[in-house]
């Protein structure tokens, strides 16, 4: 009974880690945007923390490069499982249009593994609130597995 | 007998309580700052969510630490339901608190570090104030004895208004609410990320959410005693107090340890001098 309570708990409460990768921060702004009282992703139980040790969900704006590639490997490792990636926009996705650029590593699934992928140039801020829903599907799946 | 199970009672349903007025709180705030705001079950959502989460520790003295931290807030708030003595109710808390400092100081991290240091501020702040609303109540009733708090006649408030707001300070800070709340707040992203919390994870982190919430149960329990003769007016006491809290804690923007210690030490300890002086007058 508890088993399950902690599993339908985890789906009601996301707390993201959002890392900016080198983003144009257009993203970024969308993603600060679910925060305000328009948007309020409160509801959701999500909150954003600053700190990966306390973090389910990671969400990653921009295109990786050879610089900041070795700090997003560092987050990700730093947060306890079970836990949850999502790639925003373009650049997060591929590299956008950075791709071909020579300090670009490219997508942010390059390095650590992504589940849920948000594009959109910027993504908007509806996108990014159904891109966490999509990743809680797939978290209680990973409980289950 | 009956102290024991009283005692037993409040460990058990203390924090179903303590985890439901969190989530109240968060409503009020998100409509006060005209949001939705989440579910009035969210803090025991989140605990539960953390507790089912990967135990990621930097040593084991934050192990000891969190647990240290949760059994001495459950005992005294077990002690208190017992009506046992304020005073080692007291000392019970004091010690879980700093508990809570020693596991943040563990970690080399200088967030957890700092917020330690500023924890303990916060504790060196609020506890002479605590002893003082004790030491009122026992020029009062000539007991430290919760039973005998409870026994006495008239409501407290009328003989120690001053000393209220005295525990209303300590509240605010035990709460961790703004402006006081800078060695951890309720929201991450400040200057400190999570301050004393930061390196606390999973379970542990959700040890001490719980202790929090026990705590939040004492002293509002604490506040309790104030108007102890009916529970018609010690109901509506407890909500315009934690009305008020909420209410401070969004207009007030998060302050300085230097301004606290000065300005909680000196309107604290001024109110409780002029509560006894006319505690001796009449």
């Amino acid at each position: 009974m508890f088993k399950g309570f902690i599993d339908k708990s985890r789906a009601k409460s996301p707390w993201i880690m959002h890392f900016d990768c080198g983003s144009c921060n257009g993203c970024d702004i969308e993603t600060l945007a679910c925060l305000t009282p328009l948007y309020d992703v409160e509801r959701f139980g999500i909150i954003n923390v600053g700190n990966p040790k306390h973090a389910d969900v990671l969400l990653v704006t921009g295109c990786v490069n050879h610089r900041n590639k070795s700090v997003l490997r560092n987050i990700y490792e730093q947060m306890p499982s079970p836990k949850a990636v999502i790639a925003i926009g373009a650049c997060g996705l591929t590299g956008g249009i950075f791709r071909d650029c020579y300090n670009v590593v490219g997508g942010v699934d390059k390095v650590i593994p992504v589940d849920v992928y948000v594009p959109g140039c910027p993504a908007r801020p509806e996108a990014i609130i159904d891109g966490v829903v999509e990743a809680l599907n797939l978290f209680q799946q990973k409980q289950a597995g | 007998m009956q102290g024991l199970i009283f005692a037993i009672i409040a460990v058990v349903f203390a924090p179903v309580a303590g985890g439901l007025l969190a989530g109240l709180d968060r409503r009020v705030t998100a409509w006060m700052q005209s949001r939705q705001g989440p579910p009035i079950m969210q803090a025991i959502y989140d605990a539960a969510k953390l507790f089912g989460k990967e135990k990621l520790v930097v040593n084991r003295w934050q192990i000891l630490c969190a647990w240290v931290y949760l059994i001495a807030a459950a005992m005294s708030v077990g002690l208190f339901f017992a009506q046992a003595d304020l005073l080692i109710i007291f000392f019970v808390q004091a010690a879980g608190a700093v508990f809570l400092v020693m596991g943040a100081l563990s970690a080399r991290s200088p967030y957890s570090q700092i917020g330690a240091q500023r924890e303990l501020i916060q504790i060196l702040t609020y506890e002479p104030m605590l002893i003082l609303v004790f030491v009122s109540m026992y020029l009062v009733v000539g007991s430290f004895n919760v039973s005998d708090i409870l026994a006495y006649e008239s409501p407290l408030i009328a003989k120690l208004p001053l000393m209220f707001i005295v525990l209303g300070y300590a509240l605010t800070i035990k709460l961790r609410k703004s402006p006081f709340d800078f060695s951890t707040s309720h929201h991450g992203h400040q200057e400190l990320v999570k301050g004393v919390l930061t390196e606390y994870s999973g379970p542990f982190l959700a040890l001490i959410e719980v202790a929090h919430w026990y705590e939040t149960v004492l002293i509002l329990g604490v506040t309790a005693l104030f108007w102890a003769t009916s529970w018609y007016w010690m109901l509506l006491l407890l909500v315009c107090v934690y009305f008020a809290e909420l209410l401070i804690d969004n207009t007030m923007a998060r302050m300085t340890w230097r301004w606290m210690l000065r300005y909680v030490w000196g309107i604290g300890l001024a109110l409780s001098f002029i509560n006894f002086i006319w505690l001796y007058a009449r």
